[in-house]
């Protein structure tokens, strides 16, 4: 992972490609390096679909070796949908692969002439860029399977669906899973968008007569990586909640506590919650012979996703996410678990974010294009999208955008991306992260849900801002870090809880690059990394007044708790005091 | 007096999901996780009435009490 793969897809004559080293990038991962790489190379004020933007994609530190979890990729760009900086990070097979074919980053440069489209191939042997018409607003779902028909399924692919060619602010870059289904997605900020006008429909990459990534001290890593595993399968929540029912475990918690987003946003529990919670997914996985068990790519212990079949033992979709069954179920009234992942195949089939995907039809059923809990409205609404009628380019186009048109000003949204699966009126802690967070509204990016709720880490009440704007300028902090290892964020449960399993991940980052780096060291990377990415913001023209939550979480009270945001504005000013 | 017992996730395992019990005055939720022979150590997160608990927490006539067992997801 030594080297730079750039591609300027605007050269005359065609693509031209150039690989270099690392230079000012060397030590760098994830998304350390895509924000680096972004923050130096990228004009903030430029057009987020024009030739000056960038698309790197970039494994994490500990990509490529048999770290458990290291499977994680950033991308990043300059968001289409928020304006700002972002980093979308994903599982699947991408992450390993990329690693072991030796590139810390991909870069797509320039702009693609109009109507050319590209694929790209990556082996052991080089890099070909061709064209690749012939896959013109495949869904990605047919595209993984003409593609399996030339290359085999052997190999690992990165693609756009017709959302992203339509250059569309809530389209996502799905990455295929070890079964070779494009199930996982790089899916907030619009990155398939970006990636849509370099012109690049698709990269594939083939790992074969690829070895592992051999670190520096090899005994020390081994030894290292053995402590990781026993600490994450000795975890309450990594070893035994999340393989058994996977992320929407949160379903009933989160509904307990009363701050599950209802109906876009107007209450915070719902009555439905128990028939797609993450107990019942499972229950009807196994009865139907699905699985309620299983990695996104290769090397993950802790197996928190699925596979979800219909009534007949046919695939419909992976398990559908937490976030997702939330944002397709109940902030749209819906209750029925086979629509949520019918939903969740459509999402990945169009190539679309599922959040701000269900956060729009929330929208469009608060104006009253369909009803709250119109079950095949929904999935219509999200077909019009695939067939690019101008109501499809609306939702496909995100919550902010939608609730524009549509004339909802009670829009969940800020820097312009959907609020996830929290309401911050019951759950103090994750309002700050949505409103601070360089990324727009962004759970993952100071998960404080885990203190606030699930008791990892200790514990901060929900209900008080006392001690909210601390939580969340650590947790801030620690996944930024994190973001750049290529881990999973899921380990953070175990490492809040279990110093040695901290330590073992801080040693085997120290035993692969041979470094001496200690838990201030983590933390001076976390900081720098968000340093950058407010530094682009600021000049990309965001202010405080960006860092805030819509004015209504201020104003209308949550039931049941009939609480309003109560983290004042000069709080949240202090979040990146340090 | 009455109160509505809500178990979750590995906790419903050989028990029930939701039941309503007859409790004496001056009931815990401790004394509930012990009559249920839940282990403190998979009562992680406990609520009542929405608002989060601890396993002394009393309980009162027509509380809505829930147990989880350590859970994480997002």
């Amino acid at each position: 992972m030594d080297k730079i793969l750039r591609i300027d897809m605007g050269a005359a004559g065609g693509p031209k490609m150039k690989v270099e080293d690392l230079g000012q990038y060397a030590g760098l991962g994830g998304r350390a390096l895509t924000s680096a790489m972004i923050a130096a190379e990228v004009e903030p004020t430029a057009n987020p679909l024009g030739a000056e933007n960038k698309l790197v994609i970039a494994p994490g530190l500990l990509s490529g070796t048999v770290a458990a979890m290291s499977g994680r990729i950033s991308v990043g760009c300059k968001s289409p949908l928020t304006g700002g900086i972002k980093e979308a990070n994903s599982g699947g097979q991408a992450a390993q692969v990329l690693a072991k074919l030796g590139y810390a980053a991909i870069v797509l440069e320039g702009l693609a002439p109009e109507g050319k489209l590209y694929k790209i191939l990556i082996n052991k042997d080089g890099v070909k860029i061709e064209p690749a018409d012939e896959y013109k607003m495949l869904p990605n779902y047919d595209l993984i399977d003409k593609i399996k028909g030339v290359y085999g399924d052997k190999v690992t692919c990165m693609s756009i669906g017709p959302a992203g060619e339509m250059k569309l602010s809530a389209s996502s870059i799905a990455i295929t899973d070890m079964e070779f289904r494009p199930t996982r997605h790089a899916g907030r900020g619009g990155v398939g968008a970006v990636m849509g006008a370099k012109g690049v429909k698709v990269i594939i990459m083939d790992d074969a007569g690829l070895k592992n990534r051999e670190p520096k001290d090899p005994e020390k890593f081994r030894e290292a990586n053995k402590k990781w595993v026993e600490g994450l399968r000795s975890h309450a929540v990594t070893g035994q909640a999340l393989p058994a029912y996977g992320t929407n475990v949160l379903v009933n918690i989160i509904n307990e506590s009363g701050g599950f987003p209802t109906r876009n946003f107007k209450t915070g529990q719902f009555e439905g919650a128990s028939a797609i919670s993450g107990e019942t997914f499972a229950d009807i996985e196994t009865k139907r012979g699905g699985n309620p068990t299983h990695g996104c790519h290769r090397g993950c212990v802790i197996q928190c996703s699925g596979t979800y079949v219909d009534k007949n033992g046919k695939f419909v979709s992976k398990q559908p996410e937490y976030e997702t069954t939330w944002a397709h179920g109940a902030n749209c009234g819906i209750d029925d678990p086979d629509t949520i992942a019918m939903l969740d195949f459509l999402d990945d089939n169009y190539g679309l974010d599922t959040i701000d995907m269900g956060a729009a039809i929330g929208i469009a059923m608060e104006a009253g294009i369909i009803k709250f809990g119109d079950k095949e409205g929904a999935i219509n609404l999200i077909k019009e999208i695939g067939k690019g009628t101008y109501l499809g380019k609306i939702i496909g186009s995100g919550a902010a955008i939608a609730a524009k048109v549509f004339g909802v000003e009670r829009a969940p949204v800020v820097k312009g991306q959907a609020m996830p699966a929290y309401d911050p009126r019951a759950i103090q802690g994750i309002g700050v992260t949505y409103a601070t967070s360089t990324m727009g509204a962004d759970h993952t990016a100071g998960y404080c849900i885990a203190t606030n709720i699930l008791k990892c880490g200790g514990f901060v009440d929900p209900l008080k801002s006392e001690g909210q704007i601390e939580l969340s300028r650590n947790l801030q902090i620690a996944t930024a870090a994190i973001d750049s290892t290529g881990m999973c964020l899921f380990i953070a449960f175990a490492i809040l809880d279990q110093p040695e399993t901290f330590q073992a991940l801080v040693d085997m980052l120290n035993a692969f690059y041979g470094l001496s780096l200690d838990a201030d060291g983590v933390a001076a990377l976390g900081k720098k990394v968000l340093s950058a990415e407010r530094d682009f913001n600021k000049k990309a023209g965001f202010t405080a007044a960006h860092d805030r939550l819509p004015r209504y979480f201020y104003t209308d009270k949550l039931p049941p708790h009939n609480k309003v945001f109560e983290v004042t504005d000069k709080e949240l000013d202090s979040v990146f005091n340090w | 007096m009455k109160a509505k017992i809500k178990l979750f996730a590995t906790l419903r395992n050989g028990r029930f999901d939701v039941a309503e019990m007859d409790l004496a005055e001056g009931t815990t939720i401790l004394n509930i996780t012990e009559q249920l022979e839940i282990e403190k150590k998979d009562a992680a997160i406990l609520f009542i009435n929405g608002v989060h608990a601890e396993l002394d927490s009393l309980i009162r006539e027509g509380d809505d009490v829930a147990i989880f067992p350590p859970v994480g997801g997002g």
